[in-house]
């Protein structure tokens, strides 16, 4: 059985693309779901919904700019929308977006494997620098929990998969 | 110096979009507005932003929590009906049981309002509540912050308490049209006066950043100890006196803020599965309720006891009343003016008689 090589530049020309009003209606059905599941399921509050599709998209759309604007506008809502101070989540889903962006014109994001690191590395980051924004330059108090950091990251990891499974259904048929 | 832009254009927008996001936290965190009673308040764009997202949002959420209520209803009233008629069995011997104990607690509280109508003691207690549906978080670990289906509109505003039975749940932060939003009282920059029920040790309950709620501002005392109750102190102007907060279960020191000592409460009401809230809408002077009664004369008693000062000797504002100490039981050498002088004093000779002596 012939193996899909992970990283390709042969795929970089061809770029996913998907309709704007279902990158905006999914956008706003994940952070309804991320606001719902926090009172009904709160252990599941781990689970980083707007996170995971501001990777899935940016990672398809290969654009940084698209990434970027995107990550911003669904980070800022989710401050909003979480009571503490805006901007916080906007400029980490920024970077997210603009990194997950820049990774998938190098990496085959077909992959389920690479999906699953690539979530997994993108809520570490997330963790990482949002502790750095918040403890250090807000200096709000934050203690970092490894436990609670690791279980995160293998949540998101663990749901990406089927996540990006269903996303890939809303694909524009080239 | 276009193909600069034009090459660098996505590094350069994230950094623009980075720089502009930055400002807006520094205005956040360097300058908060502060409201009447020194709370932090936020300012008018902030809100705005908060405003639209909660705006647009909440319909969504409202959906969802129809949808789920309306399931829940259907399975719980129409499908699943196993045990129906040994639960109604049991719920009709309880009834009779309840009519006995509610005839006792008549009589028990009518002679309470006959002892607060004596005592003519006023505290303000909870008057008027809406009752509102949680229909959404903050939706990150990081916020512990509800959303609930009942705005403006039903005459809710800034600051308002929100309870359970079982005990607080946080307060109103901000109000939209039909909607609100709840600060709990484990969010980190949450705050309310606190008291220990038995100890009547004040102190302030906020929440730390693993959603743990705190008592904070005490020093050590060795009459702290977990299993005590915790209760509002009413000192806020937001929570009414007296409703439950939580129970100790850990003391330890304060790191951060030596020698004080932090409390930590299994809070009263379950902040994780909360469906249904009160927000209390206004508060009213009603008298005490008899356990209060109690707490009252107890204070009295001991207030009598002490060593007081008799009012009616000050026939005239600013002059000195006297003051009398309490008469001792029995005399002893440090009693003054039962030493004599020193100069009256023979060597091996007692100063005043010792109870049980033999000297």
């Amino acid at each position: 059985m012939a193996t899909r090589p992970v990283m390709t530049m042969e795929g970089s020309a061809r770029r996913r693309t998907f309709h704007p009003v279902v990158m905006v209606l999914v956008s706003a059905l994940a952070l309804v779901a991320q606001s719902y599941m926090g009172y009904k399921l709160p252990r599941l509050a781990l689970i980083d919904l707007p996170l995971l599709t501001v990777v899935y998209f940016s990672i398809m759309l290969r654009s940084p700019l698209t990434g970027t604007l995107g990550g911003t506008a669904l980070g800022l809502a989710q401050d909003a929308l979480g009571g503490h101070l805006m901007g916080v989540n906007g400029m980490l889903k920024a970077m997210v977006g603009y990194a997950a962006a820049s990774l998938g014109v190098r990496l085959d994001v077909e992959n389920p494997m690479v999906r699953l690191l690539l979530a997994a590395l993108f809520t570490l980051g997330n963790s990482v620098v949002g502790f750095v924004i918040v403890a250090r330059l807000a200096g709000m108090e934050m203690q970092w929990m490894w436990l609670h950091e690791t279980a995160r990251v293998l949540a998101n990891g663990a749901l990406a998969a089927p996540y990006y499974w269903l996303l890939d259904k809303l694909r524009r048929r080239d | 110096m276009e193909p600069f832009f034009s090459r660098y254009r996505n590094a350069l927008t994230l950094v623009a979009v980075l720089a502009a996001q930055l400002i807006l936290l520094a205005t956040q965190v360097n300058a908060p507005t502060r409201g009447a009673k020194g709370e932090h308040r936020e300012g008018r764009r902030v809100n705005l932003a908060r405003y639209a997202v909660a705006g647009a949002v909440a319909p969504l959420e409202r959906m969802f929590s129809g949808m789920g209520h309306g399931l829940r209803w259907t399975w719980s009233d129409y499908i699943y009906l196993r045990d129906v008629r040994q639960q109604d069995r049991a719920l009709k011997a309880d009834v009779d049981r309840l009519r006995l104990e509610e005839a006792e607690l008549a009589a028990d509280a009518a002679q309470g309002r006959r002892l607060q109508a004596l005592l003519g003691f006023q505290e303000h207690y909870i008057d008027r509540t809406v009752v509102a549906q949680v229909i959404g978080t903050g939706g990150s670990d990081q916020s512990r912050v509800l959303l609930i289906d009942k705005g403006a509109g039903d005459g809710l505003k800034a600051d308002m308490a929100v309870i359970t039975p079982d005990g607080v749940v946080g307060k109103v932060r901000d109000v939209f049209p039909h909607t609100a939003m709840v600060l709990e009282i484990n969010d980190q920059t949450s705050g309310a006066g606190a008291v220990l029920e038995t100890t009547r040790i004040r102190g302030i309950v906020r929440g730390n950043s693993a959603g743990q709620v705190q008592v904070i501002g005490l020093l050590p005392d060795g009459r702290i100890h977990a299993g005590e109750r915790v209760l509002t102190s009413g000192g806020d102007m937001v929570f009414p006196r007296g409703l439950a907060v939580g129970t100790i279960t850990a003391v330890a020191n304060d790191k951060q803020h030596p020698p004080y000592i932090v409390l930590t409460l299994q809070p009263a009401a379950d902040l994780t599965r909360l469906e249904e809230v009160l927000v209390v809408t206004s508060t009213s002077a009603k008298a005490v309720a008899p356990e209060m009664v109690e707490v009252e004369n107890a204070a009295q008693a001991a207030a009598a006891a002490l060593p007081s000062v008799d009012a009616t000797q000050a026939t005239q504002p600013g002059q000195p009343v006297a003051v009398h100490p309490i008469t001792p039981l029995h005399t002893d050498r440090y009693t003054p003016g039962v030493t004599p002088p020193a100069e009256q004093m023979q060597a091996g000779q007692n100063a005043a008689p010792v109870n049980g002596g033999t000297h």
